[in-house]
């Protein structure tokens, strides 16, 4: 393998209902960097059934290239197909780097392509650097369950290639009438290469609040004690509006259901407010809330890494605190209404 | 019949594990060595496939000998059979690697009995990834079910399946054909307290171990550390930020403070309910 023919940063466009998902349009704008540090170009791989007429706007969003593969045989993401449509893709043009967003599509055919490929894979990235001389990918994420970062490199294989969480980086402001080159490849896959079929897509909308477009998240973690004790979670949250998060081990204890979990292996968020309510602040819920607005912190251990990552801290006992909180809160916020009336 | 082979691993408790300060490594020792917990959900949901449509179920694991423990566990939950492979050259293996080493053991134990359906965890605790699977999948020339949170139905006359696979905002409902393999979600299932007999079973049970020599084919430049193209190059801790303000008093002291600080964004507080929307 020389690594001499190998040119380019990719990152895989993942489409869905029609439009690019905001993922992609974040690592257009990391890979931006990294292609403009290594002054080489930036492409995008764009899979789908009428997709192509979306490569305009990924050269707004910063692309130089974009292929495009489609066919009515991508209609569905299916791993078999977009895996052959991709490796095919890594095959013709050698990239020296291909990202992901790390949603359920990206990481699972990434995973697939690294294995057919074969090369390295880092999963669930959230710093990403590129060395100027070597094109060397440092890929940089929460290891261990989430208590340290470790910086992971492929320096025997290319394409290097990494899921990225979404919501971490940042997508350029696109820049109405950018042009790019528009690369067309046509597909010799048939239906009957194929071993899986979509049979139905099922979309379940119907969450209370959508913890990831939440202004207000009241999160807690195993320092409430109980199932029963994290109760006051939800009564604080339902007082101030806002959505319900939860640390990983309140999760994979069963008190509540994973599509709460905040954190690397759960849902980045950006609310206006966090409050981290019993939740000590292991790294790896630290970088699913970090960029949040404003951050309160309680928590009874003086210690604990949280207040660290917050912009507020109360250390005490949540089960005072909160419901004399959530007490004052109504008292006032009642009298706020009836002054503005 | 059907026969399902579960990856399993054995890893340390993550959540209660401490770092070494100054080497930034993982102190082993102060966390206890556990069975994965979302691969306990893949057992289980082979077990009851098992219970659903006749069949065996093996679990496979690769690790150091006392890993053997979290095979008993597995054999607690209800499975047939333990495979392990151990072996130094197994060491230091990323995702890439082990994927390759535990390929060539489920093709060792198709030879005992041909294999229709593997299952593996989501991932792991101590890894994190979830790549493995996919990686067994793609290695063996299956199709590989991602994020399965429902098996809905396994004809084994006519080698297909048809799974629900967990989106983000929903679910996908996939068929599949048969040998496949899926990486099931936690929800999948709960995993019931075992039954007195499972238990006693798995106190005497000693699973089959095969070290490398063992192994047929295999390519020794693609074990361990190795065969991994992925490499640690730094481990550290992130900069403390520098933390805000402590609001200090008595109880009632800190949450008028609090309060405080939340009415300054009243806006956020003032459209709740009050368009009705």
């Amino acid at each position: 393998m020389s690594f001499e023919d190998y040119h380019g940063i990719w990152v895989f466009i993942e489409v869905k209902d029609g439009e690019v998902v905001p993922v992609s349009l974040e690592l257009l704008g990391a890979g931006r960097e990294l292609a403009d540090k290594r002054k080489t170009e930036l492409a995008g791989v764009l899979i789908g059934e009428n997709v192509t007429h979306l490569a305009d706007s990924l050269f707004e969003f910063g692309a130089d290239t974009v292929y495009v593969y489609d066919d009515a045989i991508f209609r569905d993401y299916r791993t078999e197909s977009y895996m052959k449509a991709l490796l095919e893709c890594c095959q013709k043009y050698k990239p020296e780097v291909i990202l992901y967003g790390a949603t359920s599509t990206g990481k699972d055919l990434a995973s697939a392509v690294a294995t057919d490929l074969p090369t390295g894979l880092t999963a669930d990235s959230t710093i990403l650097d590129i060395e100027e001389d070597t094109g060397l990918l440092l890929a940089s994420r929460p290891a261990f369950g989430g208590n340290i970062m470790a910086t992971i490199l492929c320096k025997k294989y290319r394409p290097q290639m990494a899921t990225v969480r979404p919501k971490v980086m940042k997508a350029l402001t696109p820049e109405p009438g950018r042009k790019g080159k528009l690369i067309e490849e046509k597909t010799s896959l048939k239906e009957e290469d194929i071993r899986t079929k979509v049979l139905e897509i099922v979309r379940q909308t119907t969450k209370k609040v959508k913890i990831d477009e939440a202004d207000i998240i009241v999160a807690g973690g195993k320092g409430l004690g109980s199932p029963n004790g994290f109760k006051l979670i939800h009564e604080l949250a339902e007082t101030l509006g806002g959505a319900v998060g939860a640390s990983r081990d309140v999760v994979e204890a069963g008190w509540i259901e994973h599509h709460h979990q905040v954190g690397q292996t759960g849902v980045t968020v950006t609310p206006k407010i966090y409050f981290a309510i019993g939740i000590s602040g292991a790294i790896q819920h630290i970088v699913g809330m970090q960029n949040s607005g404003l951050i309160i912190a309680i928590n009874n251990d003086p210690e604990a890494p949280i207040f660290q990552s917050s912009h507020y801290g109360i250390v005490g006992d949540a089960f005072e605190v909160v419901p004399l909180l959530i007490e004052q809160f109504k008292q006032v916020f009642n009298r706020e209404a009836v002054d503005h009336v | 019949m059907l026969h399902i082979v579960a990856c399993i691993k054995q890893v340390p408790d993550t959540k209660i594990i401490k770092m070494n300060p100054k080497t930034n490594t993982m102190d082993r020792a102060s966390a206890p060595a556990i069975l994965n917990p979302y691969d306990a959900h893949a057992v289980e949901e082979a077990v009851r496939l098992k219970k659903r449509y006749g069949g065996t179920v093996s679990v496979l694991t690769m690790g150091p000998p006392p890993a053997v423990k979290a095979i008993k566990k597995c054999i607690e939950i209800g499975a047939d059979e333990g495979y392990m492979i151990s072996d130094r050259a197994f060491a230091g293996a990323d995702t890439l690697a082990t994927s390759y080493a535990l390929t060539k053991a489920i093709e060792k134990i198709s030879k005992i009995k041909s294999v229709d359906l593997i299952i593996c965890g989501k991932m792991t605790i101590d890894g994190d990834t979830g790549q493995v699977g996919p990686g067994i999948a793609r290695r063996l020339d299956m199709p590989p079910l991602t994020s399965v949170n429902k098996v809905k139905e396994i004809n084994v006359e006519e080698g297909y399946a048809v799974v629900h696979r967990k989106l983000e905002d929903g679910y996908e409902v996939i068929q599949s054909t048969m040998p496949c393999l899926m990486s099931v979600e936690k929800e999948i299932n709960e995993v019931p307290y075992s039954s007195m007999t499972n238990m006693l079973k798995a106190v005497r049970y000693q699973p089959i171990i095969w070290a490398v020599a063992d192994l047929e084919d295999v390519e020794r430049t693609q074990l361990g550390l190795k065969g991994s193209p992925t490499i640690v190059s730094k481990v550290w801790a992130p900069a403390k930020p520098s933390g805000g303000e402590m609001l200090e008093g008595d109880v009632s002291q800190q949450t008028e403070q609090l309060l405080n600080i939340l009415l300054e964004k009243k806006e956020l507080f003032a459209v709740k309910g009050g368009d009705g929307s």
